[in-house]
């Protein structure tokens, strides 16, 4: 599995869609190319389309982990703009 | 003046209970009306109705309060709209749709595009009972395919590619049916399980799955007095010749083998699902 450092995290689970993708991508714009970025989200539609939509802008979706509590977090790596 | 109420019906005019009056059934497919057929059944519905519509539990569009003397000009009013009549009575009915692949983000199938093949096809052919296609996107069933005598229910069958793969285990994690899991680096997909949602590769960040369409098909549902699920007799189809085939057939056996009045599942039941499985898998077969 890829190794990798998260400098920074965000927390989506108090919004809900189409806002979560909206802060996500947010707080994704506040890093450099090639940082990494945690996305802390519920399961259901936020799995489904954050990951894509992740990629469509460019990004790089590296893992999805889950969590006991039935969370996601969602590792991604800024693309370059 | 004698009133043939079966033809009247036959063309969509409903008779209702006030002396007379007609619920006029509009033609549609697949739920799509475009501006100028809405504004010509408003001015319809306002100059020979009561100045509203009742929209069908099937798509269907009813003005209701239609008198039998203003028939020929309500149907000319409402040519000049690219709207006809539909149908009632023993025969196919309007074929349902939800708006698919085209807009929805979940859809798997072109269902809009199938629903006007089928309506071309098959739309107020005569047969021994009412007989209802609905096609549906996915399995998120918005349509609801089962409870119709023909059902078709969009679906992607998966392959997954090593190589494209990052592991990010998104696909895993959203697979509602648990049909893939990781052995070390490599994706096992348990085929059993999977039942072609699609939500893998529309979720996957990394296009790593190979996309097959298809059709999923469920015969004899019923949704009325009694209720039954059309039932999947056959595998995912992948063409519009073994789809069309296989359909035909369906609809030919109905048309044998059916007593007037009898809906499709009935017929299946009577004649044998056996029997009526066999045929089906031989015309999928080809
Ligand atoms: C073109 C894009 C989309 C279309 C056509 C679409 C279509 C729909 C439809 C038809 C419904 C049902 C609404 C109803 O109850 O009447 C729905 C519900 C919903 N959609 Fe979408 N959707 C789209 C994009 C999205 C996206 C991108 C998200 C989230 C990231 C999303 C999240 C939801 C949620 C959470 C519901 C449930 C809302 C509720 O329970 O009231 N949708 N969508
Ligand atoms: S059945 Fe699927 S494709 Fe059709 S509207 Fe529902 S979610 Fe979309
Ligand atoms: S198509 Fe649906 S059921 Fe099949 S593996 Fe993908 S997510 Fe699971
Ligand atoms: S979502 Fe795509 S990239 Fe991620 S593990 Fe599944 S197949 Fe691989």
């Amino acid at each position: 599995m890829a190794d990798y450092n998260i400098d920074e995290y965000t927390d989506i689970t108090d919004v809900v869609c189409p806002v979560t993708f909206v802060k996500a991508k947010v707080a994704i714009e506040e890093l450099e190319p090639g940082q990494v970025l945690s996305i802390h989200m519920n399961a259901g539609e936020p799995v489904q389309n954050v990951p894509r939509s992740m990629k469509e802008e460019g990004h790089k979706v590296l893992k999805l982990n889950k969590n006991d509590d039935g969370t996601y977090d969602l590792i991604v790596e800024k693309g370059d703009e | 003046m004698d009133v043939d109420y079966a033809l009247l019906k036959k063309g969509g005019f409903m008779r209702q209970k006030q002396k007379n009056c007609f619920s006029l059934r509009l033609k549609v497919v697949g739920g799509h009306l475009d501006a100028k057929q809405l504004s010509v059944i408003a001015e319809v519905a306002e100059k020979y109705g009561e100045g509203y519509v009742h929209l069908t539990s099937r798509q269907g569009v009813e003005i209701p309060f239609i008198k039998l003397d203003d028939i020929d000009d309500v149907k000319t009013a409402l040519a000049k709209g690219d709207c006809e009549p539909g149908v009632c009575g023993p025969r196919v009915r309007t074929v349902t749709a939800c708006q698919g692949k085209a807009i929805c983000p979940s859809g798997c199938i072109d269902t809009y595009a199938l629903a006007q093949e089928l309506s071309e096809r098959f739309f107020a052919k005569d047969l021994p009972h009412k007989f209802k296609f609905g096609v549906t996107g996915c399995q998120n069933n918005c349509l609801k395919a089962e409870e119709n005598d023909i059902g078709i229910k969009g679906g992607i069958e998966v392959k997954w590619i090593e190589d494209k793969c990052i592991r990010c285990g998104v696909c895993e994690n959203i697979c509602r049916t648990k049909a893939i899991s990781f052995e070390g680096e490599r994706l096992i997909l348990d085929e059993s399980k999977c039942n072609c949602c699609g939500r893998c590769t529309k979720a996957c960040p990394s296009d790593a799955w190979e996309n097959n369409e298809g059709y999923i098909l469920s015969f004899g549902g019923l949704f009325g007095n009694r209720i039954h699920k059309g039932e999947e007799i056959i595998p995912i189809i992948h063409d519009k010749k073994t789809l069309f085939r296989v359909i035909d057939t369906a609809v030919a056996f109905f048309g044998e083998y059916a007593k007037p009045g009898e809906r499709f599942r009935f017929t299946i039941e009577r004649i044998g699902e056996d029997i009526f499985r066999k045929i089906i898998e031989e015309a999928y077969n080809g």
